[in-house]
């Protein structure tokens, strides 16, 4: 067994919230760019423009891109050689957290009950952890800092199998139509197809850690990416839904094995500020 | 490049009036920050004529939870948060006297028709550019609701605040003109 301690881990989360709030990853300020470039309408083009400038200050200033630094979601691969001693993971996954987000100046924006108090927590915790033993003897952590704007658009759907290509199409296309100028577009499109009802919504997110401009290496996905991210681009909707191209960077598809009654959809959408960051242990 | 309007609030009927979708305006002087909880707690006031934590008249009132300020800076990140939030609130608001609003994302028809009811404007900013934003706020503070954090109201000073005109006067829309004009389907909101 190797040993790993607990505040090793807080300490890690801590820089990870902050890195990921303060940087954008390469990969989605490349395809912006490329965004710029094609984008035929003037105002559109003006906008991504202040988007690129936007990383730029936020990197030199060290301050966060977006003032919504988001819930923070954890996706942990935990080799089962790997035993973490001296305090609880999920502990000290929500302390790094806490750690980060007020050392780092980025905003709280987690209450502690949906639905009557509504209280404002102040530190950014509870965070939300997928688990996921794996084999071997290292730790991988990602963040993805969640804003709501783009959250607050997402969809699942149950559909029926005979509804098959076309009812996904339909359905991602439908989505992000409905959405229009609310998730701050140009938008990542992460989208779950399989497994059940939550684990459709859970591929939907992993879905948006996959760099932007990789396709999904099932050739039948990755040109289902392809169609959808074309079809998406013909909406009109355009960076911040005032008409343009650049309504999508990309389209991110994960699939799992379903039940044969069953085809579940999930479109998770993410602004253009798709942060994500990962380090290992 | 088409030239950019510069504003000073609060805001006449009379600046109102001569903006329609698509103007690029640049906003000086005081706005008033407020978003879901600060919306509430305002319109629950006015339902009961207590008075508001500022006055309404001509201002304009920006939808963003701002990031803190860290050492040796006014404001953090201070981007738009989505409007449709407020759509069950905002026409109280219009009411009482207020004139512009900021944020991002389409309104619902019934704000749209209150927007020209009561000669306002709406306003979006660029989602997700918070830190660019952020330049443009020149002083800060909480003038109430200082328990709900974030959602507090504040006071910002700002210059040259960079803002585009969605909803005008005239029933405009900026979303929907845009998207007609570049899509390549069959286009319905």
């Amino acid at each position: 067994m190797r040993r790993v301690r607990a505040d090793k881990i807080t300490a890690a989360v801590k820089k990870l919230c902050i890195d990921a709030n303060y940087y954008l990853p390469e990969d989605v300020v490349d395809v912006l760019k490329k965004g710029y470039e094609k984008e035929e309408s003037p105002l559109g083009r003006d906008i991504l423009q202040q988007i690129l400038k936007n990383i730029e200050v936020a990197k030199k200033e060290r301050i966060p891109l977006c003032q919504d630094t988001g819930i923070a979601v954890f996706f942990i691969e935990l080799g089962q050689k790997v035993q973490i001693v001296e305090g609880y993971l999920e502990d000290a996954i929500n302390e790094g957290v806490r750690q980060g987000y007020t050392e780092g100046y980025l905003r709280k924006s987690v209450v502690s009950d949906p639905l009557f108090s509504r209280i404002n927590t102040r530190d950014n915790t509870p965070c939300l952890i997928y688990t996921r033993t794996i084999p071997g003897d290292r730790i991988k952590i990602v963040v993805a800092p969640k804003g709501g704007g783009a959250e607050n658009m997402s969809r699942l759907c149950m559909l029926k199998p005979a509804d098959g290509v076309k009812g996904v199409k339909d359905f991602v296309i439908q989505t992000v139509k409905k959405a229009g100028s609310n998730p701050c577009p140009p938008v990542v499109v992460g989208v779950g197809i399989g497994g059940d009802f939550e684990y459709a919504a859970y591929l939907a997110k992993k879905a948006l850690l996959r760099k932007v401009g990789e396709y999904n290496p099932d050739p039948r996905y990755a040109e289902l990416e392809r169609e959808l991210l074309a079809g998406i681009n013909e909406l009109g909707i355009g960076p911040q839904g005032l008409g343009g191209r650049i309504t999508a960077l990309a389209v991110n598809i994960e699939w799992f094995p379903c039940h044969i009654a069953s085809l579940p959809v999930a479109v998770n959408m993410q602004c253009h500020s798709a942060r994500h960051k990962e380090v290992e242990i | 490049m088409q030239s950019e309007i510069k504003l000073t609030t609060p805001l006449s009927s009379e600046d109102v009036e001569r903006l329609k979708a698509g103007d690029k305006v640049l906003l000086n002087g005081v706005i008033y920050t407020a978003r879901d909880a600060a919306h509430k707690r305002m319109v629950e006031a006015l339902k009961v004529k207590k008075p508001l934590p500022f006055d309404l008249q001509g201002q304009v009132i920006y939808y963003v939870g701002p990031a803190p300020a860290p050492p040796g800076r006014v404001i953090g990140s201070c981007g738009p948060t989505t409007s449709s939030r407020m759509d069950p609130y905002t026409i109280f608001l219009l009411e009482a006297g207020m004139k512009g609003m900021i944020g991002k994302g389409f309104r619902s028809d019934r704000v749209k028709d209150a927007i020209r009811k009561y000669r306002a404007i709406y306003f979006a900013a660029i989602g997700g550019a918070g830190a660019l934003l952020s330049q443009h706020v020149k002083k800060a503070e909480v003038i109430a609701y200082e328990d709900l954090g974030t959602e507090a109201i504040h006071k910002l000073e700002v210059k040259d605040f960079p803002v585009i005109v969605v909803n005008d006067v005239n029933g405009n829309d900026l979303y929907q003109e845009g998207a007609k004009r570049y899509s390549r389907v069959d286009f319905l909101f």
